[in-house]
This record gives C-alpha cells, sequence and structure tokens, in this order.
C-alpha cells in the first residue's frame, strides 16, 4: 500500500474508534454528571451534561441515606468476597496441583469432569443448593442447637464456603500455569527429600504469584458483582451486599432521586475501577488466558 | 506401597477439596433436582416433603403460558444479543489490532464497561432508558426523532440486547489475544499474492480465529440462557412479560411460590436446552473451527 492509502485508512480508523469509544463511555460520564447534580437539575429538560451548581455532597448523603446503608452493605460485601478470595486461592492452587504435576490413574476422567462443570451455571443447582443447606440446618440443629457455628442459611456461608473446595474456572487456570513450570525443579527438590507438599508450598507456589494475582482478582470481581447469590441466600436487610442493597434502594427512591442512585452506583463501580488500573496487566493476562490458551 | 498406589493417594489427595466439593454442591445437586423435578414438592406445607408424582411437572409445564412465554422470551433475545455480541466484538478487536497510535488508550476505554458490576450498569440504563429525562430520547429529539419508549413492551428486548453490547470487552480481550498470535508470514503471503485488505480478513484472520470465536460462542450461548440479574433488576420482567426471562421464571417458581418440584424440573430443563445448543456448536465446529 501506498503512503497515502496507509495514512487514510489510519485516519478512517481513528475516526471509528473515536467514535465507539466516545459512544461506550457517555454512560460512565452520564452516570458521574447525574450523581453530581441537585435533583431539580435531574429533571430539567434539555439536560445539562455538566453540572451547575454542582453537589459533591450527593456522596456524602448515600452513606447516611436512611434506605441506604453504605457501609453496612460495603462490610458485608468485603466480607463475603475476603472470605472467597482467600479459600479460592488457596483450595483451586492444591487441586490445580494435583491435576497439573501427579501422575495418578483416573486424573484425565476427573479433570474431564471438572472442565465441565464449568458450563452449569448457578441458576442449575440453585434450588437444590438452598433445600440442602436447609437440611444440614436441620441436621446440625439436632446435634448441636439452634444459631450454631454450622449454621448455614441466614449466615454468609452459603456464599462463600463453596469457594473453599475450588472453583472450576480458577483450577482450570492455575493447572494451566503450572504445567509450564519445568519438571526439573521439583526433580531436583524431590531428590533432596522434599516431600510432595513441600515441593508445592516451596517450589510452585512462590513461581506461581502471577496466576495467583489472576484467581484473586477474578475471584474477588466475582463477588463483588454477584446479584443472584445474595439475592437466593440473604434475606435480612442488615445482611445486604451492596447490589442487593442498592437495587432495594432502587425500589424506593427509583423514579425520583435519581442523583442519590447514580451516587452509589458510582460508589460500587470504584472498587473495581481502582483494581483494574492498579493491575492492568494481570487482567489482560487473565482474560487473555481464559480464551482457550 | 508401590509407586503406583503412592502416586494415586496422592493425586487424590490433592484434588480431594474439589472431589468433595464437586460432590456437595454440584452433583448432589442436580441428581437431588432431577428427584424433586417428579415430586410435587411446595414448601407452603412444611409437613409434606417431596411426594412421588411421576411426569405431572413436565406435563404442566407444556400447557403452561408462562413457561412458554419465558422461553421465547430468552430464545428472542439470544438471537438479537448473541451474534451482535460476537460480531461486534470482533470488530472491535480487528480496528484494536491495527497498528496505529493510542491503540492502548482506545483497548482501555473499550474494555471499561465489561468491569461495571451488573447492578450498577442496570441503574445508568434504566436512567438512560428513561422516558421523559433520559438522555437517549433527548438525544433523539436532538435529531427530531420521535422518542422511543425504551423499556416498553415493543422495544424493551432490543434495549437489552442494545445493552448487552456495552460490556463486550471481555471478548474483545480474548480476540485481540487470538489475534496476536496470527503468524505474520501469513500476511505477508497473502499480501505477496496481492490480497486485498478483505480477502486476507476472510482467508487468513477468519479461518485463524475461528476457536477462539468457537470459545466465545460457548460461553456466550451458557451465559445467555442463564441471564438474570439485569432484566430482573431493570424491568422486572415487565411490560406484561415482554421480558420474563426462563430463569426468572425459574427463580419465581423456587423463591417466591415455594414450587420446589416445579422449579427443579425449570432448571432440568435449562440444563438440557443449554446442553443441546452447546452440542449443536460443537457438531458444527466440525465444519468451521479450524485447528492448527
Amino acid at each position: 500500500m501506498n503512503k497515502r492509502g496507509r495514512l487514510v485508512s489510519a485516519l478512517f480508523l481513528h475516526a471509528g474508534l473515536l467514535c465507539v469509544c466516545a459512544g461506550l463511555i457517555l454512560p460512565f460520564l452520564w452516570m458521574l454528571s447525574t450523581s453530581l447534580k441537585t435533583l431539580p437539575q435531574t429533571t430539567e429538560t434539555p439536560p445539562r451534561f455538566l453540572p451547575h451548581p454542582w453537589q459533591p455532597q450527593n456522596y456524602g448523603a448515600i452513606f447516611t441515606h436512611p434506605n441506604f446503608h453504605a457501609l453496612l452493605y460495603t462490610r458485608n460485601t468485603l466480607l463475603i468476597a475476603a472470605l472467597t478470595v482467600i479459600g479460592t486461592v488457596i483450595s483451586s492452587s492444591i487441586v490445580a496441583y494435583g491435576f497439573a504435576r501427579i501422575a495418578f490413574r483416573g486424573k484425565g476422567i476427573l479433570f474431564a469432569i471438572m472442565l465441565g462443570t464449568i458450563m452449569i451455571p448457578f441458576p442449575i443447582t440453585m434450588v437444590s443448593l438452598f433445600r440442602i443447606f436447609r437440611w444440614m440446618d436441620v441436621h446440625t440443629a439436632a446435634w448441636l442447637g439452634a444459631g450454631n457455628f454450622l449454621q448455614m442459611l441466614g449466615t454468609f456461608k452459603p456464599l462463600w464456603l463453596p469457594a473453599w473446595f475450588g472453583s472450576a474456572f480458577n483450577i482450570f487456570l492455575l493447572r494451566q500455569f503450572f504445567i509450564t513450570i519445568p519438571r526439573e525443579l521439583s526433580e531436583a527438590a524431590r531428590i533432596d527429600g522434599c516431600s510432595e507438599l513441600g515441593i508445592f508450598l516451596r517450589i510452585i507456589l512462590p513461581l506461581a504469584r502471577p496466576a495467583l494475582a489472576v484467581v484473586a482478582l477474578f475471584s474477588f470481581l466475582g463477588v463483588w458483582n454477584d446479584f443472584l447469590g445474595p439475592l437466593v441466600f440473604i434475606q435480612r436487610p442488615n445482611q445486604y451486599t451492596l447490589a442487593l442493597g442498592l437495587e432495594a434502594f432502587q425500589n424506593r427512591v427509583g423514579g425520583s432521586e435519581w442523583n442519590l442512585l447514580m451516587a452509589a452506583s458510582v460508589l460500587v463501580c470504584v472498587p473495581t475501577l481502582l483494581l483494574f488500573f492498579l493491575a492492568q496487566r494481570t487482567f489482560i493476562r487473565g482474560i487473555a488466558t481464559t480464551g482457550g490458551k | 506401597m508401590n509407586h503406583e498406589r503412592r502416586n494415586f493417594f496422592k493425586g487424590i489427595a490433592f484434588v480431594s477439596p474439589w472431589l468433595i466439593g464437586f460432590i456437595v454442591f454440584t452433583a448432589v445437586p442436580i441428581v437431588l433436582s432431577l428427584y424433586y423435578s417428579f415430586c410435587d414438592y411446595a414448601l407452603t406445607n412444611p409437613h409434606r416433603g417431596p411426594y412421588w408424582i411421576g411426569l405431572d411437572n413436565y406435563r404442566q409445564l407444556l400447557h403452561d403460558a408462562l413457561f412458554w412465554k419465558s422461553l421465547v422470551n430468552t430464545l428472542y433475545y439470544a438471537a438479537m444479543a448473541l451474534p451482535a455480541g460476537l460480531l461486534v466484538s470482533l470488530g472491535f478487536a480487528l480496528m484494536l489490532n491495527a497498528d496505529i497510535r493510542g491503540q492502548a488508550f482506545y483497548r482501555t476505554i473499550i474494555f471499561l464497561p465489561s468491569l461495571i458490576p451488573a447492578i450498577a450498569s442496570a441503574m445508568v440504563w434504566l436512567w438512560m432508558f428513561n422516558g421523559r429525562l433520559g438522555l437517549f430520547n433527548y438525544l433523539l429529539g436532538k435529531v427530531h426523532l420521535p422518542p422511543v419508549n425504551w423499556l416498553g413492551e415493543r422495544w424493551a428486548m432490543p434495549s437489552l440486547a442494545l445493552m448487552s453490547l456495552w460490556g463486550v470487552g471481555n471478548t474483545v480481550v480474548i480476540y485481540l489475544a487470538g489475534l496476536q498470535d496470527v503468524p505474520t508470514a501469513l500476511y505477508e503471503a497473502a499480501h505477496i499474492d496481492g490480497a486485498g485488505p478483505f480477502r486476507r480478513l476472510f482467508a487468513v484472520t477468519i479461518p485463524i480465529l475461528t476457536p477462539v470465536i468457537f470459545f466465545n460462542l460457548v460461553m456466550a450461548i451458557i451465559a445467555t440462557f442463564s441471564i438474570l440479574t439485569v432484566p430482573y433488576i431493570m424491568t422486572q420482567g415487565g411490560p406484561n412479560n415482554a421480558t420474563y426471562f426462563y430463569t426468572m421464571f425459574n427463580y419465581d417458581q423456587a423463591f417466591r411460590f415455594l414450587h420446589m418440584g416445579y422449579a427443579s424440573a425449570l432448571a432440568w430443563i435449562q440444563l438440557l436446552i443449554t446442553l443441546f445448543f452447546t452440542a449443536i456448536a460443537f457438531w458444527s465446529a466440525r465444519k468451521w473451527v479450524h485447528y492448527e
């Protein structure tokens, strides 16, 4: 292609990408702009893009609003997220090690089953999971009394406990990473008298830090974005996660206090965006790995 | 103890967390829901457990207008959102893959919306779709077009499909990773043979990208058939059940009306439908997916 043709095509490409980006960024800007408006400004026609006067106090208001307990919801969400992330990282890496580095009979079949479970979405198991938790509660209550430490329903356990048994997707991700670590490393350690657990803890895990970061990140986002899980397993308003709290808030004030609703939405987005800008590489690498590579 | 047996116990020990979790949280629930799906099991009556009724739940489903409505709705949405999402994200990835300045900036902007939690994007779009005060109708008015009732009975589904395109960033990144694997030698060879940009796209890029397209297709099928959050928040299935999705029907039967047996039958049908479409994807893959 000649020089002029290349210039023209680059120009078209830039124009196209700028249009795409403008369209994609618009909802963000609109959310941000609305979140800084006074209530009368939200109903103005034509709407103004730059709030005047602007009202950053909206962000304070959502922390003291009688229908939205931002601090409580954030605390609940962070608690579930922390327990999920820790559980996922620990157990998924243990299981991934077994699949990646130990040759044992039946491994192929078990691994195939595990991959298959990635394709089973939560709505398919949610009904019976709920029943199983209820059944467990009835039996533990008979032995240990009501409200014992094994109580599932009414607590956060149904949301984070399964993570402590590994998650298929993350196991797969880690396994893909573990198999790229040279075998010679484990062999050398084994000759030095290192046990299998020692190899896992001292050789593989330190090398796998980038992959573990991807898993931690994804499992955090999974909890932060989850709506259906809390919807099914959480009933009491003081246990609401941010997602549930925001939905309840919208049910109460939707159609009127759009500025506060948008401020709360921005608040929900902030940790995710922050994580992204701090760990961009981890994100991109993680997603690229999932694409069957 | 011989070597093979020792390895077997070691291997099982390492994978046992998953194995136990799989049995308790996946296998038992699926088998149990198969059993419940043949039972009358209403939680409204705490003294009566599941009561075997054979195929009655499935028979009832066939005559349940809401079942068909939610199934057709989900297929209608899938027919719009699935191909549109795959094509749009492929288009974005191809544009991003070109060697131009500011690529990292464009990539970040395209990826960002896919990070927004579903609850927050539902709020923003609800606000933009608002009939009287929403941004979209204002912009339409600017170019002298009549306002659209975005979340009304007729337009709600296309609106939700349109909105789903906001979150294609994830898929774009997977495509991009695939595009970077295309050997440059192939492009050069095509170039020497005098192939133009379109020819190169259809004869080189897309064939090599087919495994990635296939992966994205399967993931999209699974996600599309279990969609719930966004319509649940934005339209609650309305107006007049126009956006009543299959998963919402399942959720309502289980946790609103406490018809556990009926809901279990719904879950199983969803499993079979997802498997059916995934199987079609896999079967057709032999004809269009090229593995090196």
